[in-house]
């Protein structure tokens, strides 16, 4: 029951500030505000037994891509303009599509999983997760570092761009 | 707990980081809207995780590697913008056609 309060709470929490961060006429406060999302969502994570992922989350996603995020603002924004963070001229058919999708989604979950209820049974820890992941999960992982590795080598060869073709 | 909680969640900020990045005009804010969606998707996996309960943890190890992509592609995503901007000077999505 307690539980359940929670996660409740979380999830208005995790809703709310979602939907700062992409209202949000402040670009930075935007940013921040996806924070305290990704927060909750953590939070969520921990409710249903997923230790290790919730620690995962804050660390990469609190950590790492709200950084990336709040420096690429501050890079990119031009002096002369104000900080605005207008929307464009299609703001009103993208409300529509985004209620209609999680009208449509939420029909269907309705529909599927009404009555369904669940325990958590097997906690997430770190050594249930690494276990599985070295032993089901060994090639995915090593398909992923790869890619890591990629995206790290084309993150650096695009934002360097035409510096490197001058020379 | 009921099955329909976290699902719900899901699919209500899926719609909030939908709206995200239809609607901004800042590409940079447009992939809040991307993290946010993924964000749903990561809230399902470990539901279905949770409720299915197998040794093998098949929704948080993709979970897990979910989140790796989505750093990568952000990573990528703000290598272009910044690309974009040092050609451009703007990341208006409405104004930028041709990134180079």
């Amino acid at each position: 029951m307690i539980a359940e309060i929670l996660f409740v709470f979380l999830g208005v929490v995790a809703l709310a500030t979602g939907v700062l961060a992409v209202a949000s006429r402040h670009l930075m406060h935007a940013a921040l505000w996806l924070v305290v999302t990704l927060g909750a969502v953590a939070g969520t994570f921990l409710l249903l037994g997923a230790e290790l992922l919730a620690w995962v989350q804050v660390l990469v996603y609190v950590g790492a891509v709200v950084v990336l995020i709040v420096f690429a603002l501050m890079l990119t924004r031009r002096p002369t303009a104000v900080a605005s963070a207008e929307v464009t001229k299609n703001s009103r058919p993208a409300a529509v599509v985004s209620v209609l999708a999680t009208l449509g989604l939420t029909a269907v979950f309705a529909v599927t999983f009404g009555g369904s209820r669940f325990e958590v049974r097997r906690l997430g820890t770190a050594e249930n997760i690494g276990s599985a992941i070295f032993t089901e999960w060994v090639l995915a992982f090593e398909v992923l570092s790869v890619v890591l590795l990629v995206a790290l080598i084309a993150a650096i060869v695009i934002a360097r761009g035409t510096e490197a073709g001058e020379h | 707990m009921p099955l329909l909680f976290p699902l719900l969640l899901s699919a209500a900020l899926f719609g909030v980081g939908l709206y995200g990045v239809l609607a901004r005009r800042n590409a940079v804010l447009a992939l809040i809207g991307v993290e946010l969606m993924l964000n749903a998707v990561n809230l399902q996996l470990v539901t279905y995780d949770a409720w299915y309960g197998d040794t093998t943890h098949t929704g948080q190890v993709l979970t897990l590697y979910v989140i790796a992509l989505a750093a990568a592609e952000i990573g990528l995503g703000l290598a272009i913008i910044l690309a974009l901007f040092r050609a451009r000077g703007t990341v208006d999505v409405d104004d930028v056609e041709r990134v180079s």
